[in-house]
């Protein structure tokens, strides 16, 4: 697959096509990648990765990128592609400064978790079937990839690839995920339970706004949480609540068009789940106005952005209640 | 030397408890070590290295200072600093130990930070020393042996026991409150040690060279187009810098409630878009300035002013929880390349 990508990065570059490609670049290991253009053919035969970790998700980059001269060729994986098509329904995208190469994608794999299951020192991996061979500083471990999986590909909500100028691998459908099963254990619980669950996830920030800056729908200018002048800025919070809050408004901010992309969670040094904030206010909107997937196509509004005599009143939350 | 059975841990860590706050690396609820208040039952965490580094504990993330409070014609100014216990925090790395050498440097030289010196006058620091060092591990070019850690007291751990040495007074002090520890342990530690040097000269970052930058000429690294490329990803988070033992900027700020104006510090990050706002703007407009601010901080200007000290300990806690991967091993690299 790696080679695919390779080559028709060079080809695009050769042709004129595009003047540079947004890809993965390889790193000190086998797992560091970094997002980066390459203008070159040389930096793309010998740094251009793709690979079960290539995680980050391109499409923010985008933003700017295509503001740039000429043009830039992007590779999206299925769940990247929601994001980029979102960002180009809030025009935040030049869509024609940009070339989509669409990459199927078997899911991406998250070092932490290799790291968790035992592969401390890992300097090396070779990939066997499903399964992953891990080299070590203290010997050679094999892990199940599908263990090691990122929590958004465990539950893989699409293979398809909603946006593309061209496809590498086979287009895929949409997947009978099980991606709300944590939303509903946490529905389960009493609010009490609920409660301290979050209070207990949310005390680890540290507000490195890492979960911000990585979010394409997080996608204005400056934050509010970043300029002095809204007397927002909270650099420190007055209690440990506050802190919980940011996390709470900035869910609430991209409601709706929140794609499920799951970098928030990916990128979190703490290992918040934050997505479950996320998909559990995608869950509510599909339960209360009907299935909407942010992101999937050009045309459809946004419930929150959208009024129907249909829709649900405020008072239904009384009906709802959870379980009080 | 002395020496303790590892199934005595439990009453070590209640005798140095007895008449202080004991922080030691537990696993949080996500799993990963993080430096917690010691109490009966909790496990010594298994992982390499905390989370967040032992910085925290002598200079944390928020810390109120002052607050003014104006009644009639009269401002009242009272100091908010909280008291500070006694207390000690074991199974600090020796990446992070050094990095005590680094912040002592910011804040104990005049004038003095007396916040940080207070916790530093009240904390012992028990340092354990590395067993299995991880791939990220690149203390070894900054001159640290993971071997043989700083701190006021120096541990080592094997399968069967644990092997304490004070080397301070303080470290000498407790020792003293602690008769469990007994007699011995010299050959086990030297065969520990040797154990962990033959796994530290076969890391993959082990030849890594930080010292060439000691000879380059200041403005000529400033003004490197690499720093371009290096930044471009960079999504300008804090997380490098949050999880660094020692990246100790702040940024003091007034909190007003419509009664009192309450003043504190909070560690701020030179990646950040509002790092030193002036009454001009900021001198760093883009992420390539923020981005080469954090690298010449550590691997130029402080040494500079600070006998070719770095200011950095390769923990290599950036190189694991960078979002898109970027670090300062890379960008070393990158310099160390281009510098030819």
């Amino acid at each position: 697959m790696q080679e695919r990508l390779k080559e028709r990065a060079i080809s695009l570059l050769e042709s004129g096509t595009v003047n540079r490609v947004l890809g993965w670049k390889t790193g000190e290991f086998f797992y560091d990648l970094t997002p980066a253009v390459f203008e070159s053919v040389e930096e793309i035969e010998g740094d251009f990765v793709y690979s079960p970790f290539s995680g980050a998700n391109l499409s923010k980059y985008c933003i700017l990128k295509s503001r740039k001269e000429g043009k830039t060729a992007v590779f999206l994986k299925p769940c990247d592609s929601y994001s980029f098509l979102e960002l180009l329904k809030e025009h935040r995208i030049l869509r024609e400064n940009v070339y989509i190469v669409g990459v199927a994608c078997d899911g991406m794999c998250d070092m932490d978790k290799v790291r968790a299951a035992g592969c401390e020192g890992a300097t090396g991996i070779r990939e066997d079937g499903d399964s992953l061979i891990v080299e070590t500083l203290y010997g050679e471990k094999t892990l199940s990839r599908q263990d090691v999986l990122l929590e958004r590909c465990k539950v893989c909500k699409s293979k398809k690839i909603v946006i593309y100028d061209e496809l590498i691998g086979e287009q895929g459908e949409e997947v009978d995920s099980d991606r709300f099963q944590p939303v509903e254990a946490l529905e389960a619980m009493t609010p009490e339970e609920r409660f301290t669950f979050w209070r207990q996830e949310l005390s680890r920030c540290i507000r490195c706004n890492a979960c911000r800056n990585v979010c394409p729908a997080c996608s204005c200018e400056k934050c509010v949480f970043d300029n002095a002048d809204s007397g927002l800025r909270n650099k420190a919070a007055a209690d440990s609540f506050e802190e919980n809050m940011f996390h709470i408004i900035r869910a609430f901010h991209v409601a709706g068009r929140c794609t499920d992309c799951g970098e928030c969670s990916r990128v979190c040094p703490q290992h918040i789940p934050l997505h479950l904030l996320n998909r559990k206010f995608i869950k509510d909107m599909n339960e209360l106005y009907g299935p909407y997937q942010a992101g999937a196509d050009m045309d459809s509004k946004s419930p929150l952005m959208d009024f129907t005599q249909g829709d649900c009143e405020p008072s239904v939350v009384y009906t709802r209640g959870g379980n009080a | 030397m002395k020496k303790l059975p590892l199934s005595a841990l439990n009453t070590l860590f209640a005798a140095i408890a007895g008449d202080r706050m004991l922080y030691i690396p537990a696993d949080d609820a996500a799993g990963q070590g993080a430096f917690t208040l010691w109490k009966e039952g909790m496990t010594l965490s298994k992982k390499g290295n905390t989370n967040r580094s032992a910085k925290d504990l002598f200079f944390p993330q928020v810390e109120n200072l002052v607050s003014f409070r104006t009644e009639g014609k009269t401002i009242s100014i009272q100091e908010n600093r909280e008291e500070v216990a006694p207390f000690a925090v074991f199974g600090v790395r020796a990446c992070d130990c050094r990095s005590f050498d680094i912040l002592d440097r910011v804040f104990l030289s005049d004038p003095v930070d007396t916040f940080y010196q207070n916790r530093r006058n009240m904390g012992t620091v028990i340092s354990l020393a590395c067993s299995r060092p991880e791939e990220t591990c690149f203390c070894t070019a900054f001159g640290i042996d993971a071997t043989d850690p700083a701190g006021d007291v120096t541990c080592w751990m094997d399968a069967e026991n644990l092997y304490w040495r004070a080397n301070t007074e303080k470290g000498q002090a407790l020792t003293a409150q602690l008769p469990m520890l007994e007699e011995g342990g010299e050959e086990e530690v030297s065969a520990h040690q040797e154990k962990t040097r033959s796994i530290l000269s076969r890391l993959p970052l082990a030849g890594l060279d930080f010292g060439f930058l000691h000879d380059q000429e200041l403005m000529e690294v400033f003004n490197s187009p690499l720093w371009d490329s290096l930044s471009e990803s960079c999504l300008g988070c804090g997380t490098c810098t949050f999880v660094c033992p020692t990246c100790q900027c702040y940024d003091v700020e007034d909190y007003d409630n419509g009664r009192e104006v309450r003043r504190f510090r909070c560690w701020d990050s030179c990646m950040y878009s509002d790092f030193t706002m002036m009454a001009h703007g900021t001198n760093r407009p883009t992420q390539k300035e923020r981005f080469r601010q954090r690298f010449m901080h550590k691997l130029v200007y402080f040494p500079r002013n600070n006998d070719c000290l770095f200011g950095c300990v390769g923990c290599g806690r950036c190189l694991q929880k960078c979002p898109i991967h970027m670090n300062i091993v890379k960008v070393a690299k990158a310099l160390k390349e281009g510098a030819k």
